[in-house]
């Protein structure tokens, strides 16, 4: 109930604030937002499963999203940024399916 | 990318298998995912407001970068792809300005173009005009003389009027009519009619009038020199009397039309 009150407050802010995007986060700021999407099914996932622990999920949810942008700056700084993100891009997105598949056995059995 | 996963898979993975052996405050009263959530829905707890904390925070990251995106494409993208997009940009201009140059080479060549025809065109109506003149085919108006020949015995000739022709195209005489309606053009020809006389098929009554169209000065002289027009109509002979008046507006406004060559078509 309150998470997702929390979804529609944090969309209902970004629409209102329209804040400007600072011009060293903006290369980064999808990967975050992949790698934070990421943590939130695992999380849903735990949850689902009766293995949920508030301070696992904060912990994933902080260091997937640090984790995701400090690899692809260093590959901005090395000149493979654009590989590198791909490549982030591919696991989380591999992770997020997996997860997906979980929470969907774990709701239908199926 | 190992290093995110870690703190993730380490609760779920092992106890996926066995959803039971670890016990925790919210699994305690039933394992079935459906009931977990309808009782998380009515029952909110302190690790609900965490994650209603974390998805706030990616939804407000969500709604940032759609929105940033949709304000400028090439803010977020990497410093190659610039490059990349610079050197495209450079490359269409090049190929747009030696368009630009081949579009102004023609814009000029057409230019050049409309002004030559343009000088063609307006040689072309001055000739036309000059020949419509001398052809006869359009009224004319100038300085010139108008000889009044007034012939109470009607002895003047037509081999008369002919030689009058003739001096006044010698002495310059660009458009010629007799008795305002019949223009003297290079096809004209004379008879006498019994008494009276033709010109181009027409009747000229007496008194005679002939308006020349020409230097007033010259044409005059070409009337009155001994031996001349004006000797020979005021001779015993004919007996008639002649008047010569200047102006500086005679005009002429017959015409004659310009026949169709049957047969011939100008060659070019």
């Amino acid at each position: 109930m309150i998470a997702v009150l929390g979804l529609i407050a944090g969309v209902v802010l970004g629409i209102l604030l329209e804040p400007s995007l600072p011009p060293f986060v903006e290369p980064y700021l999808p990967i975050m937002i992949v790698a934070a999407i990421d943590a939130l099914f695992g999380g849903c996932r735990a949850y689902l499963e009766g293995t949920f622990t508030d301070k696992v999920f904060v912990v994933s949810f902080v260091s997937n999203t640090i984790i995701a942008a400090g690899i692809v700056w260093l590959g901005d700084q090395i000149g493979v940024g654009s590989q590198l993100s791909t490549g982030v891009i591919v696991v989380l997105g591999i992770r997020i399916f997996t997860n997906a598949a979980s929470i969907r056995r774990s709701l239908f059995h199926a | 990318m190992p290093e995110p996963e870690s703190p993730e898979p380490e609760s779920p993975e092992p106890e996926s298998r066995e959803p039971e052996s670890a016990p925790r405050p919210e699994q305690s009263a039933s394992p079935s995912g459906w009931r977990r959530l309808v009782r998380a829905f009515l029952r909110p707890s302190r690790s609900q407001l965490i994650l209603a904390l974390c998805l706030a925070i990616v939804a407000f990251g969500l709604v940032w970068q759609v929105r940033s995106g949709t304000r400028n494409d090439y803010a977020n993208a990497r410093q190659e792809d610039l490059v990349q997009l610079v050197d495209g940009l450079g490359a269409e201009e090049a190929r747009l300005n030696g368009e630009l140059n081949d579009l102004e080479n023609t814009k000029r060549e057409l230019e050049s173009g409309r002004d030559s025809a343009a000088v063609a065109r307006s040689e072309a109506e001055r000739r036309r005009d000059v020949l419509a003149v001398l052809a006869g085919t359009s009224p004319a108006q100038g300085p010139g003389i108008r000889i009044t020949i007034d012939d109470p015995l009607q002895k003047v000739t037509a081999s008369t009027l002919i030689d009058a022709l003739q001096e006044m195209r010698d002495a310059g005489a660009e458009a010629m009519e007799f008795n305002d309606s019949v223009r003297v053009v290079a096809s004209t020809w004379v008879a006498n009619q019994g008494s009276g006389l033709v010109v181009d098929n027409k009747q000229v009554s007496r008194p005679i009038v002939l308006d020349v169209i020409g230097d007033p000065q010259t044409l005059e002289e070409a009337v009155r020199f001994r031996g001349g027009l004006a000797s020979q109509v005021t001779g015993d002979k004919v007996g008639a009397s002649i008047t010569v008046d200047r102006s500086d507006k005679i005009r002429v406004d017959s015409v004659v039309t310009a026949p169709q060559p049957s047969f011939a078509r100008p060659t070019r």
